[in-house]
């Protein structure tokens, strides 16, 4: 007989994502049950020590173990229990809601819930999925993990490193390694852009002098036992290393700062439906995946830049997490929603126009425009008041080259949009009208640079 | 002797290029898209500022090195110039802190005489024991 606990909503993960959506949920009136697997609450940002954190959220100017001091407290305040080293092994659906297998040191338990809150975050790129073979000495580490040793256990990764990668992790542990006397030959980025905040790279390699190679990647690691250096080579504009370019830099540690991918392996064995793009689940404005019951926030859903919209989205899958737990939640309408050509990604996927209120949308585009672009939202109802549903339903998930020349619901013009900075907007989806069969959004770069 | 000077603004998203070209005892900006870009180009080109972060020993009763904890983050109270960024380094290095610390402790007053405070960026319970929150 395994031990089996009863609850009305579980949150998995104790991050910033999870400690918020747990803390809405029970300010809702429905206490969660937190499951995390390390011994203490906060996620990533425990070992975040630098700042920049909070500025929308609490307009200051927070480090990482202080935006994780607030979220504690107010989990803590609202009467979250937390379930701590404790590991997920399956979940799967019940007749009322979803039962969970959990291992820990007290042995394997059953907990069941009608809701189910997906807070699991992201996982780091490995060099071993950026192609990079070969012998496999001591010294190669992830970004996050050498951030890990640095900040929480005060250990040195290496005496001289190469980053391969302008991600802002990257660029944060470039200037990190430098204050603790660490040498940082370069940051080495495939791309012909840095891919981190400019103020990162601003704050983080120039300030200390540290050499940012763009168009250039690592094709080779060295060593036995332990890294000797690295083969270094620029790149034509197809990524491939250009011939003749080659040169090998002496280094005893290469860190990998390659992008982060949404965690969603118990998503997937729920059957939630993942975007391919975000490579998180799809959901609605209320954070509620295309599977009942099922609710994901933060960086599950799609990487974030900013903590503060990781909390906001945590703050909207708790209080629905909460509604369904309780059965006060009315059945969805779901208008699906396409973003042309221009967006990398748009979340949310769908807007649930069954209960009116605001719907916020995130965004990135696919390329660099200094110039900006003007970004409209509208309503497409081309298929006709007259016509069945069901071909109206076709008509819109065909509809990837429909125009927002329906009702507008948003316009904005942005002065400069770059892939790596997310922007967000906010619609009223009371305004969408029942006889919507998409929201489309639109990117207009003939509209730049006014206004 | 005051130079001319371009930087990249790293106020906002937006990363305008700065230059800023001496004139009388400051400088003046070009390349600047509202108020609070000038203002931060003026102050980047007489002396920049940055704020620091980093950690501390934390020790047990004993003078041994906390297993659990081994490392307490620490942050500036206010922002302080680039140039003695890697000197303040030093200066903190020689910090150990003991259990209880709440955050917003002052862990080392007056650094380097700047006037600048570093402050415990984190809470640590007293002992080894630590409930997760």
């Amino acid at each position: 007989m395994i031990d089996v606990i009863e609850t009305g909503a579980v949150v998995l993960g104790g991050g910033p994502a999870g400690l918020a959506a747990a803390s809405s949920c029970a300010e809702a009136g429905v206490a969660p049950l937190v499951i995390e697997r390390e011994e203490r609450l906060g996620g990533i940002l425990k070992q975040c020590i630098h700042d920049g954190f909070g500025l929308v959220r609490y307009k200051e100017k927070l480090t990482g173990p202080e935006y994780a001091l607030r979220d504690r407290a107010r989990a803590r305040a609202a009467g979250v229990p937390a379930m701590l080293e404790t590991f997920v092994s399956s979940a799967r659906r019940t007749d009322d809601g979803f039962s969970l297998h959990c291992v820990n040191r007290g042995g394997v338990h059953e907990v069941r819930c009608r809701s189910l809150v997906l807070a699991t975050g992201c996982r780091e790129r490995t060099d071993r999925q950026v192609f990079i073979h070969g012998d496999r000495p001591a010294g190669v580490y992830t970004a996050g993990l050498a951030q890990y040793m640095v900040n929480v256990q005060g250990l040195l990764p290496g005496r001289r490193v190469v980053i391969l990668g302008s991600g802002d992790i990257g660029l944060i542990m470039a200037r990190r390694l430098t204050l603790e006397g660490v040498e940082v030959e370069g940051v080495y980025e495939i791309k012909p852009e840095p891919s981190g905040l400019t103020r990162n790279v601003r704050q983080c390699l120039h300030d200390f002098g540290i050499p940012l190679h763009l168009s250039a990647t690592v094709t080779a690691v060295h060593g036995r036992g332990r890294v000797k250096g690295v083969t270094v080579a620029d790149v034509d504009d197809r990524l491939r290393p250009l011939p003749g370019t080659e040169r090998d830099v002496p280094c005893d540690t290469l860190v990998l700062s390659v992008g982060l991918i949404p965690e969603n392996e118990l998503a997937a064995s729920l059957d939630v439906p993942i975007d391919p793009v975000t490579r998180g689940p799809r959901v609605d404005q209320n954070m509620h995946t295309l599977a009942d019951g099922v609710f994901a926030c933060g960086n599950a859903v799609h990487v974030n830049d900013l903590v503060d919209y990781v909390s906001e989205s945590g703050d909207a899958a708790g209080r629905s997490a909460a509604r369904w737990a309780t059965g006060d939640a009315r059945p969805r309408t779901l208008v699906p929603v396409k973003a042309g050509a221009g967006f990398l990604s748009a979340v949310p996927q769908f807007v649930d126009i069954s209960g009116g209120g605001q719907a916020t949308f995130f965004f990135r585009t696919n390329a660099v425009l200094p110039d900006g672009a003007l970004v409209s939202a509208a309503v497409d109802a081309g298929a006709g008041a007259g016509e069945p549903t069901g071909a109206r339903a076709n008509a819109a998930a065909d509809g990837t080259q429909a125009s927002a020349t329906g009702r507008a619901l948003f316009s904005r013009r942005y002065r400069s949009l770059r892939p790596p900075e997310m922007e967000r907007f906010t619609v009223d989806a009371g305004a969408v009208g029942d006889d919507a069969d998409a929201i489309v959004l639109t990117l207009d770069r003939k509209e730049a640079g006014r206004g | 002797m005051a130079e001319r000077k371009e930087f990249t603004c790293i106020v906002c998203p937006r990363g305008c290029a700065l230059v800023a070209v001496p004139d009388g005892a400051t400088y003046s900006i070009s390349g600047h898209a509202c108020a609070r870009g000038e203002e931060w180009g003026v102050q980047e080109a007489v002396q920049p500022l940055r704020s620091l972060t980093t950690t501390v020993r934390v020790v047990l009763p004993d003078g041994s090195d906390s297993k659990r904890r081994p490392r307490l983050p620490v942050r500036s109270s206010s922002d302080m110039p680039l140039a003695r960024v890697l000197e303040a380094m030093e200066a903190i290095d020689a910090v150990e802190v003991r259990a209880p610390v709440r955050a917003g402790d002052v862990v080392l007053a007056d650094l380097m005489g700047l006037g600048v405070d570093m402050l415990a960026a984190d809470s640590l319970p007293a002992g080894e024991d630590d409930d997760g929150y």
